[in-house]
């Protein structure tokens, strides 16, 4: 009995299924008091349908859970859980983009209410966002909707945090840092190393293993709908930790790419742009063939960079040129990317569309082949890919993103940080592909947040308050170097 | 250089007259003063608390239905049956409330209770609104039409007295408006429980995950549209004296033309009760305009279309500019 006062959670023999597909076998997994769980394994691998369970926004189809050592009854629910002390943080951003940032909390808060509700509710989560990530500069009353993704993250994550009637026992992180950029990610992870170490607990996933690895106390590894290693963090390192989730390619992989760089000039420039607010007159230089990074800490312009060169597509304009079709990986998946009506091969073939009419109508069987080629080529996951598109998982989406650009006639392939909350192994298969088609011919101009990414890169462009600030060689490039630029203060007027 | 010419503080009150958020929200205000500016200019005698009280009069069931049509739009739902609805409660009151006043207020409850009922249908069986809607407008105008063949009925004193009291200064459509807007701001946009129903149309899913029953909104939802609806019924027969199932038929059109005027928009739960009634006056003083110009009142539908598209194409220009 003892022991059992020690958890916080305790799940036992949960089991979940959907429809003919099983999410979770008889899944055991614990949560100690003042302990961070980290919990990782491939997208479609069951981590999200645990943690619905947990937060009770799923009901289980068998097994028990128990909360501080307390058996739940069969209603277990949001409202329980909630009253329990169990707060999420959801992978999909679970805010209301018409509602203020105070109101948002309010929502999630129930006993704010009477007069005075919006007083106190913008107090309690500026207090919370003061407190994780300082220096923030997100006002309580400006709308969510017209926050960027990244400050939109910042709120969710403060939110769950707040105290009100209920005080919070266990946090739920579901990829909190996919979204935000180096320096706010690891406010998040530093604020939760101090609630942990001041007895809260945390159940953290993350695609970042750095981020598992360097601040979970012990790790769950997951794996076609069950616990495949739980082990002490300190017991795996990067390379065991992407073995134990069965990926057979490793990291060394994308270290091993080095191509060599002396030959850049030698092909015909394809885009150069410069962004709307550079100062001096540095430009974005892309060469047929290349891969392009752009870096720097999110939302410094590089998603605009990106849209100044679509909207340029097959024009010279005074700031912008981009020599050919222009096709963008969208990294807000749901809102820029899936189409949520359509088929998987619909989603495909929409920007090919063009090329697949005859005598006016859609000719089916060149949209299947297109579709199918594509399946293949990037292994979609799916039994039908006539299914809908939302019967996939996320990484299978944004895979289902890439088919749609590599698909096209377009030469230059812009990507607005598509990786986001994408598992190891897909992104392993899309650098690989990403790299054969540049070799092809094709050229990429690939922002990301993920500095570790950049290693795939012919040539690097660090972006900070909108202007390119640095300009690395491949063979020049370090973390160091990016993160300097990323943070150098007010240099340039 | 050339920025630190001006002082600050004047070079912020120049920014924010430029800042595309709040041309936004002034626009159902700079259009409402658009067409009172153009009435004025036309016929000065309307500047004043007679014209104004003549011109206006029809505004308040106007407002009462697009307040009502706010309330659906919230949640990303549309109502096509409002006007039938406002019809129907004029049928009733016009038949049962001077002589059995309790009796008529009981079956306005019921009306109420079946808005509600309909809010309920709608989120259990996953039907799409403007269908029910539609349907439902056919029952209401068939009851009306059954209860109430020909145009009859009889209109209690006080209500008649209320629509055409004269207090002073301010005319009595514009003190009515003022305080439709001004409860129906406190109950959506201040409450606190008022958030969480805006959230509703904005992220269902977050509401439901934050605990709350999206049936029991969808139904308080449909409960006030109901509430306003009836509302809008009784102030309509203090102002024609003569019920008939047919009177407010163009409701429906107006009350969503009026929402969409004050700057709320179809999907996402984003409504303002108090753009929603400067709409409706808006949309009221157009026919006004129209008598004024001597233009037959048979273009008073267009109008109304053509100050819908003018406004909605500012509207989407200071879009443009936003997204920049």
């Amino acid at each position: 009995m003892l022991h059992a006062t020690e958890k916080i959670v305790s799940l036992s023999g949960m089991t979940k299924s959907f429809g003919a597909v099983r999410a979770l076998a008889k899944v055991d997994l614990t949560v100690g008091v003042g302990e961070c769980l980290g919990l990782v394994g491939h997208n479609g691998a069951g981590k999200s349908t645990l943690i619905n369970l947990l937060a009770g926004t799923l009901a289980p189809d068998g097994g028990e859970i128990r909360i501080s050592g307390q058996a739940q009854p069969a209603g277990y629910g949001v409202r329980r859980a909630s009253a329990l002390g169990i707060r999420c943080v959801f992978q999909e951003l679970s805010l209301c983009p018409n509602l203020s940032v105070a109101e948002n909390t309010r929502i999630y808060h129930k006993s704010l209410r009477g007069w005075g509700w919006r007083g106190s509710a913008a107090e309690l989560i500026r207090r919370g966002l003061d407190e994780i990530f300082p220096g923030h500069g997100i006002s309580p009353h400006a709308t969510v909707g017209d926050l960027p993704i990244g400050d939109r993250q910042m709120v969710e994550i403060a939110r769950a945090f707040t105290v009100t009637d209920s005080p919070t026992r266990l946090v739920i992180l579901d990829e909190p840092t996919s979204s935000l950029d180096a320096v706010a990610g690891k406010q998040l992870l530093t604020y939760v190393r101090k609630l942990v170490a001041e007895g809260g607990s945390c159940l953290l996933t993350s695609h970042l293993l750095g981020d598992i690895l360097d601040y979970c106390d012990r790790v769950v590894v997951m794996k076609d709908g069950g616990v495949v290693a739980d082990r002490p963090a300190v017991e795996f390192d990067r390379e065991s930790l992407v073995a134990a989730m069965g990926n057979v390619v490793s990291d060394a992989r994308i270290k091993a790419h080095a191509r060599v760089t002396a030959q850049r000039g030698a092909m015909p420039v394809v885009v150069k742009a410069v962004p709307k607010l550079q100062a001096d007159q540095a430009a974005l230089v892309a060469h047929k063939g290349e891969i392009i990074g752009l870096a720097g800490l999110a939302g410094h312009g590089q998603t605009r960079l990106l849209l100044q060169i679509f909207e340029a597509a097959g024009q010279t304009r005074a700031d912008t040129n981009a020599a050919g079709p222009v096709a963008l990986v969208a990294g807000d998946r749901q809102n820029d990317g899936v189409l949520h009506l359509w088929s998987i091969a619909r989603n495909i073939s929409v920007r090919s569309m063009r090329s697949l009419v005859n005598m006016g109508l859609i000719d089916g069987a060149a949209e299947a082949a297109l579709a199918s080629k594509w399946r293949e080529r990037i292994r979609i996951r799916t039994p039908d890919i006539d299914n809908n598109i939302l019967s996939l998982s996320g990484g299978n989406q944004q895979k289902v993103l890439f088919a749609r650009a590599l698909g096209s006639d377009a030469g230059i392939i812009l990507m607005d940080d598509p990786m986001r909350g994408v598992d190891v192994g897909t992104k392993l298969e899309v650098y690989e592909l990403i790299r054969a088609e540049a070799e092809a011919g094709r050229t990429f101009i690939w922002y990301t947040t993920e500095i570790e990414e950049l290693n795939n890169c012919d040539h690097v462009y660090v972006m900070r308050d909108g202007q390119i600030v640095a300009d690395i060689a491949r063979a020049e490039l370090t973390e160091e170097k990016v993160l300097q630029a990323s943070f150098r203060e007010g240099a340039q007027t | 250089m050339t920025d630190s010419v001006l002082s600050s503080p004047l070079r912020d009150r120049i920014d924010m007259l430029r800042d595309p958020r709040l041309l936004r929200r002034a626009l159902p205000a700079v259009s409402l003063a658009a067409i009172l500016i153009a009435i004025f200019l036309i016929n000065d005698r309307a500047m004043s608390y007679r014209g104004l009280d003549l011109m206006l009069k029809y505004a308040v069931p106007i407002a009462f239905a697009t307040i009502a049509q706010m309330f659906i739009l919230t949640v990303n739902d549309l109502d096509l049956s409002i006007g039938a609805f406002v019809g129907l409660v004029a049928c009733i009151a016009g038949t049962w409330l001077v002589d059995q006043p309790v009796l008529c207020v009981l079956i306005l409850a019921g009306c109420v209770a079946s808005y509600a009922a309909v809010g309920a249908l709608i989120h259990v069986r996953r039907l799409p609104s403007i269908v029910v809607t539609l349907g439902m407008s056919f029952v209401w105008l068939g009851i009306a039409v059954i209860l109430m063949p020909t145009p009859g009925g009889t209109v209690p004193e006080w209500l008649k007295g209320l629509m055409s009291w004269k207090p002073p200064l301010i005319p009595f459509p514009i003190v009515a408006c003022a305080a439709i807007a001004l409860v129906a701001h406190v109950l959506l946009m201040e409450s606190s429980y008022g958030a969480v129903l805006r959230g509703a149309g904005g992220n269902a899913t977050a509401i439901d995950r934050a605990g709350w029953s999206l049936l029991r909104i969808r139904m308080s939802m449909y409960a006030l549209a109901g509430f306003f609806g009836v509302l809008s019924g009784l102030s309509l027969i203090g102002l024609t004296t003569s019920p008939d199932a047919h009177i407010a038929d163009r409701y429906t059109l107006l009350s969503i033309a009026g929402v969409i005027l004050g700057g709320g928009e179809f999907v996402g739960g984003r409504v303002s009760p108090i753009g929603a009634v400067i709409g409706a006056v808006t949309l009221t003083l157009t026919g006004s305009f129209l008598i004024f110009m001597r233009i037959s009142p048979d273009w008073q539908i267009g109008a109304q279309g053509a100050v819908l598209i003018v406004v909605l194409a500012l509207r989407a220009l200071i879009k443009l500019r936003e997204g920049r």
